[in-house]
């Protein structure tokens, strides 16, 4: 590793996780953008999910920005670990650590049988498939037949088998810790991956994918590794959610949670690591803050065809992210490119008309 | 007997609204190679503007059923104006390039639910229908919603109309070939950018046709109706064949009739899950769609 790289990917990387992880014992309060002391239970679960979106919006990149895969069935994965986790310990009342195992088996085994499914098929309908897989999920939760999940009521964690360190509105900053541990750990294993030789055929299918299979190598195998990786991620960071909102509910499976992660790495830079974390941390803040913006006095005195929409946090955020994809196609982090190509731009070739269900395709 | 006829025609009911945005989507996909995601938002267009001109304009019409076939058809022209415009707007200006088309789509879809809920709640809206809708007519014992006739009876004069369309008139033709091969059809000298606006102005009417039926169906309209119809309606797109209107047609049926006798004799829900697996199927065994060995045939 050269001395540039080594201070880009480890020594700044972890001087910004050691700027996060001291947050929690500054006790500052920052007036507007936050209500309260940065310390407080309140601005630090706040803080958590910011920092937990940024985990998952990166493990959502490594298959969309670096591999070139349009899934939008991601959020299976995640709801596994939440939902999972949550029944083996809460329903089947295992220990703590043996439901967390299992959960991360599970979803491995998961990620490899639908993964390899619905590579039978390229481009956009890979897309619509993982979005059917994932409704599937969303409807064994929603119709709970093993009364597991308990449906549209959601299930609350059974405190006292988790970790005493977890629980209690004292221990938020504990949750805050773990949730920025988890985007670490994300950030170093996808900095690792991308940077293997196997990450190098994800980001040349991503460029073009027919001329990695000229190559004589085997495009859906190396597919699927980075979906596989990216999917166990992802159910890691699902049971961080269940710790950190302390149970299940049915927003995680719901189709809409993909398109926010969509969002979020595209708002911040497809393809980049700084841009996922970015998008990921700067959306959950702003889907929480943007409602404060909407019901603010400034925004009560305006006609109601402007108070409308402003007060909707996803109506600002959809129009957010429609004006960069016009205007900024790298994200927020292409500014930083100057004029190299990125975020999406470097996309074009995987998702072409001719990869899909319509033109010949020869079976793998 | 009886339910078994009950749970086929109130399957073929649901198969024809999957039909009618399952067309569109199809259409547009086949020509353009954009999966859209705003379709969901067509839908809802239809409905809410039928809702919207039924309790506000036309509420001083005394006769019910003119009174929901005059907002009804508003609503309609109100799905191709914003389909149109979309196609305009969002979609032409990123020509070629498919993958931020799908994402203006997929922002689209969101900013317009949450618009949706910022205007009028999250709140059902109930949907003024002529009572004869929900009365019943009794066929070989089982007691059936007459409005399951008047959505099948919608499906099938569109896909009629649609087949005409495709294979009678010159933008049909120009629609068609582009499906096939895009590129040949530039290279013969048609702009077939024009008929992309077209697609798009049909796929937003044929949507908006679902958005009407399913306030009937449903009873009521809601924020978030489009985009769980929309699901199945993708599901009916691959299983059918990107691009085939008849490999539709065949899949919506399929689709809503598994759904419904799954639903119904195994127990709720297990129907939806039985579709994912019918599709894992289709896909495994035919990755193009049931339609899809046609075209390939034909290339």
């Amino acid at each position: 590793m050269s001395r540039r790289t080594l201070v880009r990917d480890v020594f700044v990387p972890l001087a910004v996780f050691g700027v996060l992880a001291a947050v929690p014992v500054l006790h500052v309060s920052i007036p507007k953008l936050f209500d309260q002391p940065l310390s407080s239970p309140g601005t630090l679960q706040l803080l958590g999910a910011c920092v937990l979106f940024g985990g998952l919006a990166l493990t959502y990149d490594l298959q969309f920005g670096y591999t070139g895969l349009l899934s939008f069935g991601h959020a299976l994965y995640i709801a596994i670990g939440v939902y999972l986790s949550n029944i083996a310990i809460t329903d089947w009342h295992w220990s703590f650590w043996v439901a967390i195992l299992f959960t991360m088996g599970v979803a491995v085994v998961v990620a490899n049988v639908l993964g390899a499914v619905s590579m039978r098929v390229g481009g956009i309908a890979f897309a619509m498939v993982t979005l059917a897989f994932a409704q599937a999920g969303a409807v064994l939760a929603l119709k709970d037949p093993h009364h597991w999940t308990h449906g549209e009521e959601g299930l609350g964690a059974d405190y006292t088998k988790l970790p005493k360190a977890f629980v209690g509105i004292f221990n938020t900053k504990n949750l805050y810790w773990l949730a920025l541990a988890f985007l670490a750990v994300v950030f170093f294993v996808v900095r690792w991956a991308v940077e293997s030789s196997p990450g190098r055929v994800w980001q040349a299918i991503r460029e073009n994918e027919q001329r990695v299979e000229v190559l004589g190598m085997r495009p859906n195998l190396y597919k699927l590794q980075a979906f596989v990786l990216s999917s166990t991620l992802a159910a890691a960071g699902g049971i961080v959610y269940m710790l950190l909102y302390n149970g299940s509910t049915l927003a995680v499976t719901a189709p809409n949670f993909t398109l926010t992660l969509l969002l979020m790495v595209v708002i911040g830079g497809a393809g980049s690591r700084w841009g996922a974390v970015l998008g990921g941390i700067l959306y959950t803040y702003l889907n929480d803050r943007l409602v404060a913006v909407g019901s603010s006095s400034a925004v009560e005195g305006l006609p109601r065809a402007l108070r409308t929409p402003l007060s909707q946090p996803l109506f600002l955020l959809g129009a957010i992210f429609i004006l960069i994809v016009f205007f900024l196609p790298g994200g927020l982090t292409g500014i930083a490119t100057r004029g190299r190509p990125s975020g999406l731009r470097r996309l074009q070739e995987s998702i072409r008309p001719d990869h899909t269900l319509n033109a010949p395709q020869e079976d793998a | 007997m009886s339910t078994l006829l009950l749970l086929t025609i109130t399957g073929l009911g649901l198969g024809a609204m999957y039909f009618l945005i399952a067309s569109g989507l199809s259409l547009i996909y086949g020509l353009m190679g954009v999966l859209n995601f705003a379709h969901g938002a067509f839908i809802s267009v239809g409905s809410y503007g039928t809702w919207w001109f039924s309790t506000n304009v036309f509420d001083g019409v005394h006769s019910i059923l003119l009174r929901w076939l005059l907002s009804s058809l508003v609503g309609l022209a109100l799905g191709a104006v914003f389909a149109g415009l979309v196609e305009l707007v969002l979609i032409r200006p990123l020509y070629t390039r498919h993958i931020e088309q799908v994402l203006v789509t997929v922002g689209l879809s969101i900013a317009f639910v949450a618009l949706l809920e910022g205007i009028w709640g999250n709140d059902p809206k109930t949907f003024v229908v002529p009572a004869w809708l929900h009365a019943t007519t009794t066929v070989g014992g089982a007691h059936i919603p007459n409005d399951r006739w008047v959505e099948i009876a919608t499906a099938a004069v569109v896909l009629v109309a649609l087949q005409l369309f495709l294979r009678k008139t010159r933008y049909g033709l120009i629609i068609r070939a582009g499906v096939e091969n895009r590129a040949m059809v530039q290279a013969l000298g048609i702009d077939v950018r024009k008929a992309f606006t077209l697609v798009f102005a049909i796929g937003g009417v044929a949507a908006a046709v679902a958005g009407v039926l399913s306030g009937v169906y449903f009873n009521v309209v809601g924020p978030d109706q489009g985009t769980s119809l929309l699901i199945f309606a993708f599901i009916v797109v691959v299983i059918g064949g990107l691009g085939s209107i008849g490999g539709s047609a065949v899949a919506a049926v399929l689709v809503a009739l598994t759904q419904q006798y799954a639903n119904y004799y195994a127990s709720a829900g297990v129907g939806d899950m039985v579709v994912v697996l019918l599709l894992g199927l289709v896909l495994l065994a035919r990755p193009r769609g049931l339609a899809g060995a046609v075209v390939g045939a034909r290339a």
